[in-house]
C-alpha cells in the first residue's frame, strides 16, 4: 500500500518538527542537565540568561508534534502514547517543573534550592524518557488492533535505558555548546572543559548503544535493515566525524562550532534511526501508509498546517534574531 | 463502581481538565474585557482606563500560561488514556483539537506578543487591533474545543468505515445546530465569569479603602456588564436544554431527576436521587412545572429513566446537582448584578458594605458555574463517550492497567497541586496589590513565555540576581 501524497506530506511535517524540537529543546534541556552541575550562582544565573527567552517557545514545537500526530495518523498517537504512558507522564512531569522553576526561582529566596533542584531534575528527566522511548522504539513496539499489546512497563529494559542515558549525555552536550555560543567570561571556560568528555560520554553510550542494536537481538528488525542498506552506514560515519569536530573546536575555542557540530551529530543520528525505521511509524508493525487517517481528515487539517506552521517558523527564527549574539543580563 | 482503569481515566480526564478549563476561561474573558478598556481608552483618552488595563493584563498574562501549561498535558490524554477513541475517531477529533492548537499557536506567534510587549513600539491604534485579535484569536480557540465536544455530544456529518469513524461532512461537523447554541453558552460564560471577577476585585479595593478610581471602574463594568449579558446566558442555558431534550433524553431525565415517564410531569426542585430505589428522597417539587420547563406546555408527557434500559442511563447525583448548581449561580449573577446597578443609581454602591462583601464573595461563581455545567454535560452524556457511537468502557487504552492509572492520577494530583498553588498565589498577590504604577518591561520575556510576569520585572530570571538573605 503506498502513502497518499497527503500522508506523506504529513509525514515530514512530523519529522521536521520532531528534528526541529530535539535541537531546540535539546539545548535548553541540556543547560537544565548542566545546570545541576555547578553550585557557582554566578554560573547558574548567566546559564538560565542563556536560554530566558527561547525555552518556552522551543517546546511548543512538542505540542505541535503530538497535535499533528492526532489529527494525521490518530492509530500512531494512539499506540505511542499508551506505549508510552509512564515516559509520557514522566516527561509531562518534568516539562511542568521546570517551566515553574524557571519562572520562579526569582522571585523566592526561601525556596530556590527547591525550584532549582526542580529545573535540574526536570530536564534531566525530559531528556532520559524520550531517549528510552527512542531505545524502546528500536526493540519494536508490539501492536494488536490498532492498539499496544505491551504493558506500561516494556520500556523498562537495559537497551532503553542505555539510550535513555546517551540522549541525557547527548542534551548536555547540546547545552554545552550553546553556553559557549551564548555566554562569555568564567562560565563558558567551565563549560569548555566539560566538553570532550560530555563528547567522549556520548560517543562510548551511544556507540555501544549502536553495536549493540546492530549484534545482539535487542532490533531483530534492525539487525535485518541495515545491511540491506548499508548506503545508511554513512549516518554513523558523519556522527562519529562531527563529534570529533566539536573537540577541535574547544580546542581551537571557536565558540560556535561546538554547537553546530553537535547539531550535525543530532540529525546524523536522527537520519541512522530513519534508516532503521523507514517505512514504519511504529517500529516494526504500523507503517506510514497504514497509519494515516483518511484524505479527507489530513487535507482538513492541511490548510491549518500551511498556514501555521510556517508562521510558528518565521516566529521562532524571529525570537533568536532579536536575542541574537552574547546573552546579557536582561537583553531587550 | 470499581477502580478500573476506565474510572480511574474518568477520573484523572475530569482532574486535569477541571485545572485546565478555568484558565482558559478566564482568559477568554480577561481578553474581552482589555481590548474593551483598549477601546474606551481610545475613544474617552481617559488615563484611568490605561491604569486598569495595565493591571489586568499581568493576570491575563499569568492566566494564559497556566492554560498554556495545563493545556500540553490534555494535548496527550487522550492518546495516553483514551487510546481506542483516538483511534477510532480519530479522523474527525485528531483535526479539530489539532486547529485548536494551531489557533492558539498563532495567536501566540503573532498579536499576543505585540499586547504583552509591544505597547511602546507600535501606534495606539494598531495595539486595540492586537488586542481585538488576542480577544478574536482566544474565542477561536474555544470554538474549536466546542466543536470537538459538540461532535461528541450530538455526532454529525460523519460515517462508518471499517470500524472507523471518519468524516464525511466537515461542514455539518463545524456548523451543527447544537454548536451554533453550546459555542455562545460557553462564551458568555467566560465572560461573565470574568465580569464578576473584575467586580469582586472593584469590591476588594473598595472594602479596603484602596484604588477607588481604578476600583470604580472595576465595580461599574463589572456590574454592568454583567447585569447586561446574564439575560442572553439564560436564554441560551434554555436552548441548550432544548437540544438535550431533543437530542439525548436521557441525559435530560437525569438532569430532572425524572424516574417514571410523566404527564404532566412535575418539576423536581430540590431532592436526594436515589439510584438503587429509582426515586428521590426528600423531594421538594412543582406539579406540572416540568412539563411547562421541558416542552412550553402544562400538560406535555415528558419521559423518565425508566424508558432506557438500565445500560444506556446516565449517572443521575451528578447531572442533577450539576445542574442545580450552574442554574444557582446564574440567578446568583443576576441578584449581585441588578442589585449593584439599582445601588449604583441610587448612588449607594460604594457605601453598601454588605453588598461589597457579597460580590467579593461571589468571585468565584462563574466559575464553579462552568464547572458544574461541564460535569453535567459530560456525565450526563454517559455511558458514552461518543454519543450513540462509542460506549466509554470501550473507548479506554487497552493496555492500562488500574495500578498505572492510579500511579499517573496520584501524580497528576501531587503535580498539580503545586504548580496551581504556585500560580494562584501569584495571582491572588497581584490582585491584592491592584493596580500599582505603570506596567515595567520584562527583560528576556517573549509572548510564548507569559509566566515571566508572575510578578514585576525585577525578580524576572534572566533578569536579576535575587538577593540572598
Amino acid at each position: 500500500m503506498q502513502p497518499s501524497n497527503l500522508a506523506i506530506f504529513w509525514a515530514c511535517v512530523i519529522a521536521l518538527s520532531i528534528l526541529i524540537y530535539v535541537i531546540l529543546d535539546g539545548f535548553d534541556l541540556g543547560v537544565g542537565i548542566l545546570f545541576g552541575l555547578t553550585r557557582d550562582r554566578d554560573h547558574r544565573s548567566a546559564m538560565l540568561d542563556s536560554i530566558a527567552p527561547f525555552w518556552d517557545g522551543n517546546e511548543t514545537w512538542l505540542v505541535i508534534i503530538g497535535a499533528s500526530l492526532f489529527a494525521a495518523f490518530p492509530v500512531v498517537y494512539a499506540v505511542f502514547l499508551g506505549a508510552f504512558y509512564i515516559p509520557v507522564l514522566l516527561l509531562l512531569f518534568g516539562l511542568i517543573f521546570r517551566g515553574i522553576a524557571f519562572e520562579f526561582r526569582g522571585r523566592t529566596v526561601r525556596f530556590q534550592w527547591l525550584w532549582d533542584w526542580g529545573f535540574s531534575i526536570g530536564s534531566t528527566v525530559v531528556a532520559f524518557v524520550q531517549g528510552a522511548a527512542i531505545g524502546a522504539m528500536m526493540r519494536g513496539i508490539p501492536v494488536a488492533n490498532g492498539q499496544f499489546a505491551g504493558n506500561a512497563f516494556d520500556w523498562v529494559h537495559p537497551f532503553p535505558i542505555l539510550t535513555g542515558i546517551g540522549l541525557v549525555l547527548g542534551y548536555a552536550l547540546l547545552g554545552a555548546g550553546w553556553i559557549v555560543f551564548k555566554s562569555e567570561g568564567p562560565l563558558r571556560e567551565w563549560t569548555y572543559a566539560r566538553i570532550p568528555w560530555l563528547a567522549l560520554g556520548v560517543f562510548v553510550v551511544l556507540g555501544v548503544a549502536f553495536a549493540v542494536a546492530m549484534t545482539v537481538d535487542v532490533g531483530a528488525i534492525s539487525q535485518g535493515i541495515m545491511p540491506e542498506r548499508r548506503w545508511g552506514l554513512v549516518f554513523p560515519v558523519i556522527g562519529v566525524a562531527a563529534l570529533l569536530w566539536v573537540i577541535g573546536g574547544v580546542r581551537t575555542r571557536r565558540d560556535g562550532v561546538p554547537f553546530a557540530m553537535t547539531t550535525v551529530f543530532f540529525m546524523a543520528s536522527y537520519l541512522t534511526l530513519g534508516v532503521i525505521f523507514w517505512p514504519f511509524m511504529v517500529p516494526y508493525s504500523v507503517t506510514i501508509a497504514s497509519a494515516a487517517a483518511p484524505d479527507a481528515s489530513l487535507g482538513f487539517i492541511f490548510w491549518g498546517g500551511v498556514i501555521v506552521l510556517p508562521m510558528i517558523l518565521v516566529y521562532t527564527l524571529g525570537v533568536y534574531r532579536v536575542f541574537k549574539g552574547k546573552a546579557q543580563r536582561g537583553y531587550r | 463502581m470499581e477502580l478500573d482503569p476506565v474510572f480511574l481515566s474518568r477520573i484523572q480526564f475530569g482532574f486535569v481538565i477541571s485545572f485546565h478549563i478555568i484558565f482558559p476561561a478566564f482568559t477568554i474573558g480577561l481578553g474581552a474585557w482589555l481590548t474593551t478598556l483598549e477601546g474606551v481608552r481610545l475613544l474617552t483618552g481617559n488615563a484611568i482606563y490605561r491604569r486598569v488595563f495595565d493591571f489586568w493584563i499581568k493576570i491575563f498574562a499569568l492566566s494564559f500560561g497556566m492554560g498554556v501549561v495545563t493545556g500540553i498535558v490534555m494535548a496527550f490524554q487522550f492518546g495516553t488514556n483514551w487510546g481506542v477513541l483516538s483511534e477510532k475517531t480519530g479522523a474527525i477529533q485528531g483535526p479539530l483539537l489539532g486547529y485548536e492548537s494551531f489557533t492558539a499557536f498563532m495567536l501566540e506567534a503573532s498579536f499576543f506578543g505585540v499586547m504583552l510587549l509591544g505597547r511602546n513600539r507600535v501606534s495606539p491604534r494598531f495595539y486595540f487591533f492586537a488586542c481585538c485579535m488576542v480577544s478574536l484569536g482566544t474565542m477561536f480557540s474555544s470554538f474549536w474545543i466546542l466543536v470537538n465536544n459538540s461532535w461528541m455530544q450530538v455526532p454529525t456529518g460523519h460515517e462508518i468505515v471499517n470500524g472507523k469513524i471518519i468524516p464525511a461532512d466537515w461542514w455539518a461537523i463545524t456548523t451543527g445546530e447544537v454548536l451554533r447554541v453550546r459555542w455562545p453558552h460557553m462564551l458568555l460564560a467566560a465572560f461573565l465569569t470574568t465580569g464578576m471577577c473584575v467586580a469582586a476585585t472593584g469590591a476588594w479595593y473598595t472594602l479596603r479603602g484602596i484604588h477607588r478610581a481604578e476600583a470604580r471602574v472595576m465595580l461599574n463594568w463589572g456590574l454592568a456588564f454583567v447585569a447586561l449579558v446574564i439575560p442572553i446566558q439564560l436564554f441560551f442555558g434554555h436552548l441548550t436544554g432544548e437540544y438535550v431534550l431533543k437530542y439525548q433524553p436521557a441525559k435530560f431525565a437525569a438532569i430532572e431527576a425524572r424516574w417514571k415517564t410523566e404527564q404532566p410531569a412535575a418539576e423536581t426542585l430540590i431532592a436526594i436521587p436515589d439510584s438503587k430505589a429509582e426515586k428521590n428522597l426528600f423531594a421538594i417539587s412543582v406539579p406540572k412545572l416540568g412539563s411547562l420547563i421541558a416542552s412550553g406546555n402544562w400538560t406535555a408527557r415528558e419521559v423518565g429513566l425508566e424508558e432506557f434500559p438500565p445500560e444506556d442511563r446516565p449517572p443521575v447525583l451528578i447531572p442533577f446537582f450539576g445542574f442545580r448548581i450552574m442554574a444557582g449561580m446564574g440567578f446568583l449573577m443576576l441578584a449581585i448584578s441588578w442589585l449593584g446597578n439599582l445601588l449604583r443609581w441610587r448612588g449607594k454602591l460604594e457605601t453598601a458594605r454588605w453588598f461589597l462583601w457579597g460580590t467579593f464573595l461571589a468571585f468565584p461563581s462563574g466559575f464553579i458555574a462552568i464547572l458544574t455545567g461541564w460535569y453535567t454535560a459530560e456525565v450526563g452524556r454517559q455511558p458514552w463517550v461518543v454519543y450513540g457511537l462509542l460506549r466509554t468502557k470501550d473507548a479506554v487504552t487497552p493496555s492500562l492497567t488500574s495500578g498505572d492509572v492510579l500511579f499517573s492520577l496520584s501524580g497528576y494530583i501531587l503535580v498539580y497541586a503545586v504548580f496551581i498553588a504556585f500560580g494562584t498565589y501569584y495571582i491572588y498577590k497581584l490582585l491584592r496589590a491592584g493596580p500599582v504604577g505603570p506596567a515595567t518591561a520584562i527583560p528576556n520575556a517573549t509572548p510564548s513565555r507569559p509566566l515571566a510576569f508572575a510578578d514585576d520585572a525585577a525578580t524576572a530570571t534572566g533578569s536579576q540576581v535575587p538577593v540572598k538573605n
